[in-house]
């Protein structure tokens, strides 16, 4: 449980962080009158949709990381045997990095009202998307084939559960990623997509850094990292 | 008093809300079924949840009746009992409390309290309450399934919740698992409104340091939930796989009815740590808003404005915090590594610290309060006093040495139907004849509405306060039956039937309560808007009940805290919170 502990650490420190922006030691029956008296308290000026998102990543997050914090505890147990992880998954991850650059271009369009980079880059992001998906499948096929089945072995068990997760949660971006490229399709003013094209370009980057995250857990380099820092540490 | 002249409070122009933001519903469908508006939404919320509740207070008549008169019952058997315990259990918790004050108070109050017109996602709100039905009727569905819902206990240990030893190993397991996993997408669409709406809706003039504490409870709760429930989650992910695909995360190598069982080298102990992570947080996600509701009770009931505020606050966001790195105490016995336990009792020890710091302010706030025995404040009371009650006992569990040989016994269910189980229900009925007039534009009966505090309140400490010495003898929790056992006196038994008398007698009692609900919705004396003369802002719409989109043409400006109660030198004794500084003001301090 170390990690999800961590992570709520982290969560902690912003949340403390902006709390204390928040005059919480302000003596509120003393302050009568109205609000641009007292300095602070006010909401962010963000839109709510990206408030919103920033709240759903971190419960993405903490589901993720509570996943992680199962993992290393399970992996610990005797029966665990590493799978290896097939080479496929490289070219997925390229795939995924491309479908992040594609949106982030398409965001960088929407700032400047270009229609046409905005649509390209949509389009290309959501195929690239449905590639790494169709790609992750494949994988699934490739280790079934080989003889590593879901219930043969915990970290295999694993394997499957975490990137089916995350390609649920990536499915999930794409439903989204759709509705916003049919309203662009049918024509729908920039000014008003600009804030569901960003926000799906955050997702995305965000998508794609779990994924790096599972797969530097699947590989086992993680595992090597926390051993040298444990070293290090004692 | 010195009346000092106070400028720059007229010119102040309300946020306005343009048109089109607001979602306008355009026929009887999308006005009373497939609703956007929050209030509708949490009208709903309310009434599946209490629906759900009612199947889980029939359980427990079921399972009193065995308790008290063994043998007597044919229609109850062994295995029977354990899936009304589950169920039981599961319900209360979950589908009932969490639903009612996250989803049911939370809609409701949320956006009229903080002066929004209404949540910031009403499409996404409306699916969450759609998808927690479902959720409900997952459930409920397991009673129909073939071998019937899951006997595993509310906790779901493996290894053997999955087994085939237990009942409800078919179906019921299983539809149990799909059903969390609905409820918790559910809740966190309807989570990420309530959190965002404090966050980004709050009215001109609301800073966090003027939001009444129920605003406070509810979104510290919400976001403990969200950040919670998905332990849960991973939680019942998993343990579906094990039993469907037949994966081995939790589940050990082990001999199944004679013959060696497909799994192994799993770990029972990680789903303790991940229900845990989860169990213990959704304790105080029950609590907090119960603590918000409290406070803003008292205060309004007893004309003070509420002892400490700043203290309040703190005390929520800290008990929040800390309510993180407690779970294990609920493993004192799993058989994980003993000098956890030691660290998890001294967390355990100091979670108690703001907790006690909210209990000494609201005695405090009573103080010398110009007290109206109201039916909220009878309620109000009511929890103050069970809460403390199972709070007390709750240091005892605390401790390792105390909880090893509690631990499963009666004391265990006698300390959790006191903080959880009676202390969090005071506060839902005594939120009910509060809020009513708002919702309904009419008065709940008063003589009605006492004799329900009264039955209620006592019958609660008659069922439950023998438990503790029932549990002190030894009796075990989750048995059928005790059959012939030398430590356990017939007095036990004897005791044991007038609990059960007592809790059916209660449990009827509950009709009046719905009746009053029914009758007074139709014939109950016309409350106008502000009955209680209260401060916060939810009582000073333009209509009442609240109209669509909360507010008239503008939205409210908040000038002041929520606690302005007999404020020397006012003209009434309260000051609502949208109500400008008049041109000449106090001097500052007496109000404090
Ligand atoms: C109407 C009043 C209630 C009565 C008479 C009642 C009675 C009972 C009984 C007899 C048990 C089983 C004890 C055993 O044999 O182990 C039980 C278990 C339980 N009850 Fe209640 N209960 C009531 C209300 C509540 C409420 C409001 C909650 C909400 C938190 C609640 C939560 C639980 C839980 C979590 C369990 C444990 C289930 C398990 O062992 O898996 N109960 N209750
Ligand atoms: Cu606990």
């Amino acid at each position: 449980m170390s990690a999800i502990i961590l992570f709520l650490a982290v969560l902690a420190v912003i949340a403390g962080w902006w709390l204390s922006q928040q005059r919480l030691t302000a003596k509120p029956w003393l302050e009568e009158g109205p609000a641009g008296d007292f300095p602070g308290g006010d909401a962010v000026s963000w839109p709510a949709a990206k408030v919103g998102l920033g709240v759903f990543l971190a419960v993405a997050s903490a589901l993720f990381v509570l996943f992680i914090s199962a993992y290393s505890m399970r992996m610990n147990l005797m029966d665990w045997r590493a799978l290896p992880v097939p080479r496929l998954l490289w070219l997925n991850t390229g795939v995924l990095v491309l479908s992040s650059v594609a949106l982030h271009w398409s965001y960088l369009a929407a700032r400047r009202y270009d229609t046409e980079g905005v649509m390209i880059g949509l389009l290309a992001g959501g195929a690239s998307a449905v590639i790494f998906l169709a790609g992750q499948l494949l994988a699934w096929q490739q280790l079934d084939a080989a003889g590593y089945y879901v219930t043969s072995n915990p970290a295999n068990s694993f394997f499957y559960l975490l990137t089916a997760v995350h390609g649920l949660h990536l499915a999930g971006g794409l439903v989204a990623l759709g509705r916003t490229s049919t309203k662009m399709w049918r024509g729908a003013e920039i000014a008003d997509m600009r804030l569901s094209v960003e926000l799906c370009a955050i997702y995305w980057h965000f998508m794609l850094l779990v994924w790096l995250v599972l797969l530097g857990l699947l590989t086992g380099w993680t595992d090597d990292f926390v051993n040298i820092c444990r070293q290090l540490l004692s | 008093m010195v009346d000092i002249p106070y400028e720059g409070t007229r010119g102040i122009p309300p946020a306005e809300v343009p048109d089109v933001e607001l979602y306008h519903p355009r026929s009887w469908w999308t006005r009373y079924v497939f609703s956007q508006d929050a209030k509708v939404i949490a009208i709903q919320y309310s009434l599946t949840a209490s629906a759900i509740g009612l199947v889980a207070l029939v359980l427990s008549w079921l399972m009193r009746l065995q308790l008290g008169f063994p043998g007597t019952f044919s229609f109850i058997d062994a295995n029977q009992y354990l899936q009304f315990i589950t169920m039981h259990g599961m319900i209360m918790v979950i589908y009932l409390l969490t639903a009612l004050f996250l989803g049911g108070f939370g809609n409701y109050l949320i956006p009229l309290m903080v002066g929004a017109r209404d949540m910031v996602f009403p499409y996404v709100n409306m699916l969450s309450y759609w998808v927690y039905l479902l959720a409900v009727l997952v459930l409920a569905s397991t009673f129909f399934v073939p071998g019937g819902p899951t006997g595993a206990g509310w906790t779901l240990y493996p290894p053997q919740a999955i087994l085939s030893g237990t009942p409800g190993q078919d179906w019921g397991i299983i539809l149990m698992m799909s059903s969390l996993i609905l409820f918790i997408i559910g809740f966190t669409m309807g989570g990420l409104n309530y959190v965002v709406t404090v966050l980004q809706a709050r009215t001109r003039g609301m800073t966090l340091m003027r939001l009444p504490l129920t605003v406070w409870g509810i979104f510290t709760a919400t976001v403990m939930a969200l950040l919670a429930f998905p332990a849960l989650f991973v939680a019942s992910v998993m343990l579906l796989l094990d039993r469907l695909l037949g994966t081995s995360f939790f589940m050990p190598a082990l001999v199944e009815m004679g013959t060696l069982s497909k799994y192994g080298g799993g770990s029972p102990l990680l789903f303790q740590h991940l229900f845990w992570f989860f169990g213990h947080p959704e304790v105080y996600i029950v609590a907090l808003p119960a603590f918000g509701i409290v406070s803003d009770l008292i205060s309004t009931h007893a004309r003070k404005n509420i002892f400490g505020y700043r203290m309040m606050v703190w005390a929520i966001v800290a008990i929040g915090a800390l309510s993180f790195i407690v779970w294990a105490h609920h493993m004192y016995v799993s058989g994980m590594f003993p000098q956890f336990g030691y660290f998890f009792a001294t967390t355990t020890l100091i979670i108690a610290i703001p907790t006690a710091i909210k209990v000494y302010n609201w005695v405090l706030t009573l103080w010398r309060g110009d007290i109206h025995l109201r039916v909220p404040m009878l309620f109000a009371l009511g929890f103050i006093i069970t809460f403390v009650n199972g709070g007390l006992t709750g240091l005892f569990l605390g401790n390792v040495v105390v909880d090893v040989p509690l631990s499963d016994t009666m004391f265990v269910v006698a300390h959790f139907h006191m903080v959880m189980g009676v202390a969090p229900i005071m506060v839902v009925l005594g939120a009910i004849y509060h809020w009513y007039p708002k919702v309904t534009g009419r008065m709940l009966n008063d003589a009605l509405g006492k004799f329900h505090f009264w039955v209620t309140f006592l019958g609660a400490y008659l069922i439950f306060f023998p438990m503790h010495y029932l549990g002190l003898l030894g009796v075990p929790r989750r048995y059928f039956e005790l059959g012939d056992t030398t430590f356990i006196p017939s007095s036990a038994h004897s005791l044991n039937a007038f609990i059960s008398v007592v809790a059916l007698t209660v449990g009827f009692s509950q009709l009046v309560f719905l009746f009053n609900l029914a009758w007074s919705l139709f014939k109950g004396e016309a409350s106008g808007g502000n009955p209680w003369r209260a401060t916060t802002l939810e009582w000073q719409t333009p209509e009442t009940p609240p109209g669509h989109g909360n507010w008239g043409k503008e939205l409210p400006v908040v000038y002041r805290w929520a606690y302005d109660y007999s404020v020397p030198g006012a003209a009434e004794d309260f000051i609502p919170q949208n109500q400008p500084p008049r041109a000449t003001q106090h001097v500052q301090g007496a109000a404090s």
